[in-house]
């Protein structure tokens, strides 16, 4: 395994990040992460809602508002983000070093 | 610990954006002269891979969930300000296009997870990595303290932020985050330490703050 090619590494990387993503997210634990449990606990989980940036987001939650199937809008925001975020990250990453002075 | 918009006040929420922003700045210029070629890619990737795990929430006691945060395991790779980029880029998207983490608290949540998670928990790294024996061995036990130190960190500065804010008093606030935090980080330490030991043992020269003896010698990211 050893002396793998930097782009099979990044090919294979964006391939396993993509189906963890699609495939497997849809499957996550749905309970309310830490802060959130301790925001209900603590009684100050309403201070988090009706806000209106919510509507502005194209898939709050990683769901699209009035979709029926759950699983699958889950597993395309994870294709979606997943992509956007290797897109973005690359983009940043090669304009930061063509400046190079 | 995605903070959303409401749950710390404007004064908390200005003083993290200025801070982030800052820290944002300097991170680019350091970035600027330390990143190779390799690094190109590998930096999308690792956020990539970030983004997808941090999806992937799991079940910890008392019908509460964790995930993934990653910054330890960008840092070990990149070093501590490719992490905070990775953490920014990543962040920002979850804010604007999942409404995962508000826009409002876009600063405090990059202050938590990038700066804290990615800058400092990667000086903790190093200062763990001089004490443990100089091995693999000694090397994946300092990052899997660190990834930990870096989930349980961050919440409790954003307990701190709750507190200073009026949403909840410090003495409630900070023994809740910190230990329902204390188990998610047992997540965070075993997903850092197998992908950082998997990097190992494929691409060594990857794994930026491996810099011992037996990783081979290119590697403009030495810690």
């Amino acid at each position: 395994m050893k002396n793998v090619n930097i782009k099979a590494f990044v090919i294979v990387g964006l391939l396993v990040s993509l189906l963890i993503a699609i495939f497997v997210s849809p499957f996550a634990s749905s309970y309310p992460d830490g802060l959130e449990k301790v925001a209900e606990i603590k009684g100050f989980l309403e201070k988090g809602e009706e806000w209106v940036l919510w509507k502005l987001s194209l898939m709050p939650d990683y769901s699209i508002p009035g979709s029926k199937n759950e699983k699958i809008v889950t597993g395309l925001s994870g294709f979606v983000g997943t992509l956007l975020v290797f897109g973005v990250g690359y983009g940043v990453a090669r304009l930061i070093r063509s400046k190079r002075s | 610990m995605h903070v959303p918009d409401g749950f710390v006040s404007g004064g908390v929420n200005a003083i993290t954006y200025i801070i982030s922003g800052g820290v944002s700045v300097f991170a680019v210029r350091e970035a600027n002269k330390k990143l190779g070629d390799k690094q190109v890619p590998l930096l999308g990737v690792v956020a990539a891979f970030i983004f997808a795990a941090q999806m992937l929430n799991f079940p910890v006691a008392g019908g509460t969930s964790g995930h993934f945060l990653g910054a330890l395991l960008a840092a070990s790779l990149l070093g501590p300000w490719i992490s905070c980029l990775i953490m920014t880029v990543v962040l920002t998207i979850q804010c604007l296009l999942f409404a995962d983490g508000g826009l409002t608290a876009l600063g405090t949540n990059i202050f938590n997870m990038g700066i804290i998670g990615g800058v400092l928990c990667y000086y903790l790294l190093v200062a763990l990595k001089s004490i443990f024996p100089k091995n693999k061995g000694g090397y994946l036990i300092s990052v899997a303290i660190s990834s930990w130190m870096s989930v349980v960190l961050g919440a409790s500065a954003c307990a701190v932020e709750l507190a200073i804010s009026g949403t909840s008093p410090l003495s409630i606030v900070l023994p809740a985050m910190a230990s329902v935090h204390v188990l998610i980080g047992i997540g965070e330490a075993t997903i850092t330490t197998a992908v950082v030991g998997l990097v190992l043992n494929t691409r060594p020269d990857l794994v930026g703050t491996y810099s011992y003896p037996d990783a081979r010698t290119f590697n403009r990211m030495e810690a």
